[in-house]
This record gives structure tokens, C-alpha cells and sequence, in this order.
């Protein structure tokens, strides 16, 4: 049987890549959406481990609400994105600069 | 009443908002443009009924939970679901002329703002991670919404994108803090968590536990907009329309605290020297940087996001001293600072037009001889934002204070009253441009309806008359943490 650490090695590698990606990519907004699933997806390796090792059906519960409200995320970022590029005709993070001070 | 139907009952305010939320967006559809007062009466209509039924649901000392132990309505989540239902209903009818004048009067909106309500009054029962999670993200996804809600603006895109990734993380963080808290502790439930650390022998040396710690603080730092995790409030308030930014600068900073009251003190009871060195580092960042940026600021949206973040830091304080008075202090200043900035966000409301936001500091001068008695108003919330007597922001910041140097967290204290003076600073520089400075041009006079009005007129005079009388608020917010703690 695979040890528990295994699938938390995973999940705590699938987060780093993650947070990797959203601090180290200044190109396009679409990488952002795509590391905050794989954030998601990285948690929810977590739960389902915790949950098969405790014998305790409350992770698995929870990854099925994860799962519904990402789909829910992505569908609001993917329109906040198309509101942004009609606005902007780009989606290019580092031209995001309208703001600041 | 079957037995079913009287088990759920304290969750009864919940259901019916649901409900409501629902029979609103169904009657939206049948109503042309110009009855839209229609949508807006039932949508304020439902908000009043459910505060009734929050109002009834319990009484001011009992705790109850239902759905298997998910779900808590005690007296504290019933005075900070009245605040916020109120707080609601008072910023939608604030918005009202300000929608209509840029086309954003829709029923989505307000289906949005009841949406974000019943999101909130969720986390402020939550009783276990997953409630909160739900309540969380379904509170943040109508405010990423409503943030894009004005399609037509970039800013207002922009904002809404750099709110809707940072918030994504935030709620990343701390799901994964979770997992980590759930995989060691065996259980979701926050009363299960804190029996299984108070059994736990070295709690602070127990790696695991620290790190889910860690990363669901980094989690409540970014939703309630600390330093280091602030970044996203200044660009969401400025971009976001005046309307919008008033609704999510106001009653969802209460769903916030009552999330980091429920999983800080109710779970993680037991690691309080664990967060309460961490919370000292953010309140004492939120402090300055909120403080000394706030300075050099020419927006006054921006100028106002920064005050927020130094407000946050007060909050932060009388969490971090982790005490009943502590907690009833934060409790009473997040509940009057939500009064305060709604206030102040009304201002900029009446002083825009459709050709104009008049978010500048600029766009005050002259504001006492055109509007007197709405820069009384607004010298009360500004009073009430520096934290001068006998504003109600006065008593707010020395309550929390008080409650540091009862944990003997004595710098801080000093440090607090430090910071207060210098952010004295840009709160009387707006009063002086208010009072002393001519306006550049003929500026048309700003008109606002007898609801607007009357409304702005409450709104100043309960922040004066609270500061008078602060004990009435102070000893409910007591009596609502003595009875859970």
C-alpha cells in the first residue's frame, strides 16, 4: 500500500508548482486561472488522502464541494477575463496597470 | 410541525433568503425598465424579513446548532447578522441614484447583493471548515461579480481581475491550511478540532499543526486585507464603481471577522501563542502601511482603502489579545467601522454625477458652502475614522486598546495610538479641503433624493450618537461573547 506521505508529497508539490506559476508568470492571464485549479486540484489530493486514511468520508464530502465551486470559479473568471480583453484588447498581466499608487 | 421542519429551524433566516434570493431573480424577469423600483422594494422587503427571523430565530444567550453540529445560531452570529442585513439594506438604498445614473440599476445586482447576504450569515454560523469554505466563496464570487458588474469600464475590469486572482488564492491558501488541520485533528467540525488540540500534549511544537495554521492565517489575511496580504484593497475600491466599492468596503468585513473569530478562537483555540504572534506582526504592519501610504494619496477611494487597511489592523489587535473583552472590542469596532465607511462612500455617492465619479480628494473643495450639512456629515465620518471624540470611532479604537494592554501587549498599544496620530493627518487634510478650500470651478450642485438624504442624516447622527452612548452596542457585543466563550 502506498504511505500516506506519498500523497501528501504530491499535493504539497502540485501546490508549490502552483503558487509557482501564478508569482513567476507576468505573461497571460490565462496561466493565472489555470495554477488557481491546480491549487484546487492540489487540496483536494489532500483531502481525498486524509480522508482514505482516517476512514473518515467527510474529506471526500468536501472535495465534491471543492470541485462544484471551482467549475462556479473558473466560469466567473473566464467572464471577468472576456470582460477585460474587450475592454483592454489584451490579456498580458503586466499591462494590467491601470491602477495603482 | 413535523420534527424535521423544527430541527432545522435555526437555520429558518437562511432558507427563507434563499428562497427570496431565488423569487427575486424569477421576478426580475417579468419587470420592464422602468418599474425596477419593484425588484428593488422585494429585494429590501426579503432583507427585512430575514433580519426579522434572525431577530426571532434565537434568543441573546442560547446556542443552537443544527444539521449535524454544521451549523451554530448564537447570539453573537445574531447580532452581526442583523448588522450586516441592516448594513445592506442601507447600502442598496444608498446605491439607488448612482445605479440608475450609469445604467447598472438591473436586478442582477441586487439578486448579487442578497446572494453575498446569505453568503455571509453562512459563514457567521459556520460551525465546521466546509460551511465555511461555502459561505466564503459564495459571499466572494457575487463580489467578483458585482465588481465587473459596469462591463463597459476598464477599470472596473481591471479591478475585478486582480480581485477575482487574489481572492482565488486566498481562498487556495486556505483550503490547503484546512486539509492539513482536517488530515491531523480527524475532523472538520471546529468544536471537534478544539477538543482533539486541547487532548494534544506540545500543540506548538507539533510541525504539522503550524503549518495548516500558517497557511489558513495567510488565508484570513488576505480576506480581511492585512499587511502583507493587502495589495488587492486599494486597486479593487478604486476601480470598482463608488456603489460596489461601499457595498464590499462594509458588511462583508463583519462575515470576515466572524470567520476568524470561528476557526482562530472556537477552533484553534488551543494555539493561541501560535497565532497571536502572528496576528501582533500583521496588526502592527496593517498599522503603518495602511497609515503612512494613506498619505500620499490623491484618490479618495484610494485614500479610503488604505484607511481600511489600518482599520483592519485595530480589528486584528483585539483578536490577537485573544480575550472576551478582546473579541467583544473587535466585534464592536468592525460593526461601527462598517457604519463609519458605508458613511463615507455615500458621500463620494452624492457627490458624483453621471459626467463625474468626483473621486478625487480635489472634488471636496468647497463641499461646506455648497452642502453644509453633508460635510458635517462627512466631518463626522472622518472625526469617526481618526478615532476622535465623541465619535463612536473613538471609543472603538480605545476599547481595543484597552484590550491589548489587558494582554500586556503594551507596545503594540503604544504603537496603535502613534499610528492614530499620523493617520490623524490625512483625515483632517480632506476636513480642511472640505472647509477651507475654495472650489476651482462652478460646480453644479449635487442632488440627491429625501431617502438619500434622510438616510445620509442617520447614518452621521448614529456615529455621533454611538460615541456618545457607546455602552448599549458595547454590552450587547459583550454579552454575545461571554455566551459562547
Amino acid at each position: 500500500m502506498i504511505p500516506l506521505s506519498h500523497f501528501l508529497i504530491l499535493g504539497g508539490l502540485l501546490f508549490s508548482i502552483s503558487i509557482a506559476g501564478i508569482f513567476l508568470n507576468r505573461k497571460n492571464i490565462i496561466i493565472l486561472l489555470m495554477c488557481i485549479e491546480l491549487m484546487l486540484l492540489a487540496v483536494n489530493i489532500n483531502f481525498i488522502a486524509f480522508s482514505h486514511y482516517l476512514g473518515d468520508m467527510a474529506g471526500q464530502v468536501f472535495v465534491f464541494f471543492i470541485l462544484t465551486v471551482a467549475a462556479a470559479e473558473a466560469a466567473i473568471g473566464l467572464a471577468i477575463l472576456v470582460v477585460v480583453f474587450r475592454n483592454r484588447r489584451t490579456i498580458n498581466v503586466q499591462e494590467l496597470d491601470q491602477l495603482k499608487g | 410541525m413535523p420534527e424535521y421542519l423544527s430541527e432545522i429551524a435555526p437555520a429558518y433566516p437562511e432558507i427563507f433568503l434563499l428562497i427570496a434570493t431565488c423569487a427575486v431573480l424569477l421576478l426580475d424577469l417579468f419587470v420592464k425598465d422602468y418599474q425596477r423600483y419593484i425588484t428593488y422594494i422585494v429585494a429590501q422587503a426579503s432583507l427585512l424579513f430575514t433580519a426579522w427571523l434572525v431577530y426571532t430565530a434565537t434568543d441573546n444567550a442560547t446556542v443552537v446548532t443544527t444539521f449535524n453540529d454544521m451549523f451554530v445560531a448564537d447570539p453573537m452570529g445574531r447580532v452581526l447578522k442583523i448588522s450586516i442585513i441592516l448594513i445592506t439594506m442601507a447600502v442598496f438604498a444608498y446605491s439607488r441614484p448612482y445605479l440608475k445614473d450609469r445604467g447598472m440599476y438591473k436586478g442582477e445586482l441586487f439578486t448579487l447583493g442578497l446572494f453575498a447576504v446569505l453568503g455571509m450569515m453562512v459563514m457567521v454560523s459556520a460551525k465546521t471548515m466546509l460551511l465555511i469554505y461555502l459561505g466564503l466563496e459564495l459571499l466572494s464570487l457575487s463580489l467578483y461579480a458585482m465588481v465587473a458588474f459596469r462591463r463597459d469600464n476598464k477599470q472596473a475590469s481591471e479591478a475585478a481581475m486582480k480581485y477575482f486572482v487574489l481572492g482565488a488564492i486566498a481562498s487556495g491558501m486556505l483550503l490547503y491550511g484546512m486539509s492539513i488541520i482536517y488530515g491531523l485533528s480527524g475532523s472538520l467540525n471546529l468544536s471537534h478540532i478544539a477538543t482533539y488540540l486541547s487532548s494534544q500534549e506540545a500543540v506548538m511544537s507539533n510541525l504539522g499543526l503550524l503549518l495548516g495554521l500558517s497557511f489558513i492565517l495567510v488565508g484570513l489575511g488576505f480576506k480581511l486585507g492585512v499587511v502583507p496580504f493587502h495589495m488587492w484593497i486599494p486597486d479593487v475600491y478604486h476601480g470598482a464603481p463608488t456603489a460596489i466599492t461601499m457595498f464590499l468596503g462594509a458588511a462583508p468585513k463583519i462575515a470576515v471577522f466572524a470567520m476568524v473569530f470561528r476557526l482562530l478562537a472556537e477552533g484553534l483555540g488551543d494555539m493561541v501563542i501560535g497565532w497571536q504572534q502572528i496576528l501582533v506582526l500583521l496588526a502592527a504592519l496593517s498599522l503603518f502601511v495602511g497609515n503612512v501610504i494613506a498619505i500620499a494619496q490623491t484618490n479618495l477611494k484610494r485614500m479610503l482603502a488604505y484607511s481600511t487597511i489600518s482599520h483592519m489592523g485595530f480589528v486584528v489587535m483585539g483578536i490577537l489579545a485573544a480575550t472576551e473583552a478582546g473579541y467583544a472590542a473587535s466585534m464592536f469596532y468592525i460593526i461601527t467601522y462598517a457604519i463609519i465607511s458605508m458613511g463615507g462612500f455615500a458621500v463620494i455617492i452624492f457627490l458624483s454625477n453621471k459626467e463625474s465619479e468626483a473621486d478625487e480628494l480635489a472634488d471636496l473643495k468647497g463641499l461646506s458652502t455648497r452642502h453644509p450639512w453633508v460635510a458635517f456629515m462627512m466631518l463626522l465620518f472622518l472625526f469617526s475614522m481618526a478615532g476622535m471624540p465623541p465619535t463612536v470611532g473613538f471609543y472603538a479604537k480605545l476599547s481595543v486598546i484597552q484590550a491589548v494592554v489587558g494582554a500586556d501587549v503594551i507596545w503594540l498599544a503604544v504603537f496603535a495610538v502613534i499610528m492614530s496620530v499620523i493617520g490623524a493627518y490625512y483625515y483632517l487634510r480632506a476636513i480642511k479641503i472640505m472647509y477651507f478650500d475654495e472650489a476651482d470651478k462652478d460646480i453644479a450642485p449635487a442632488k440627491a433624493g429625501f431617502e438619500f438624504g434622510a438616510l445620509l442624516s442617520v447614518n452621521g447622527l448614529a456615529v455621533l450618537g454611538l460615541g456618545i452612548l457607546p455602552s448599549f452596542l458595547m454590552s450587547i457585543c459583550v454579552a454575545s461573547v461571554n455566551a459562547i466563550l
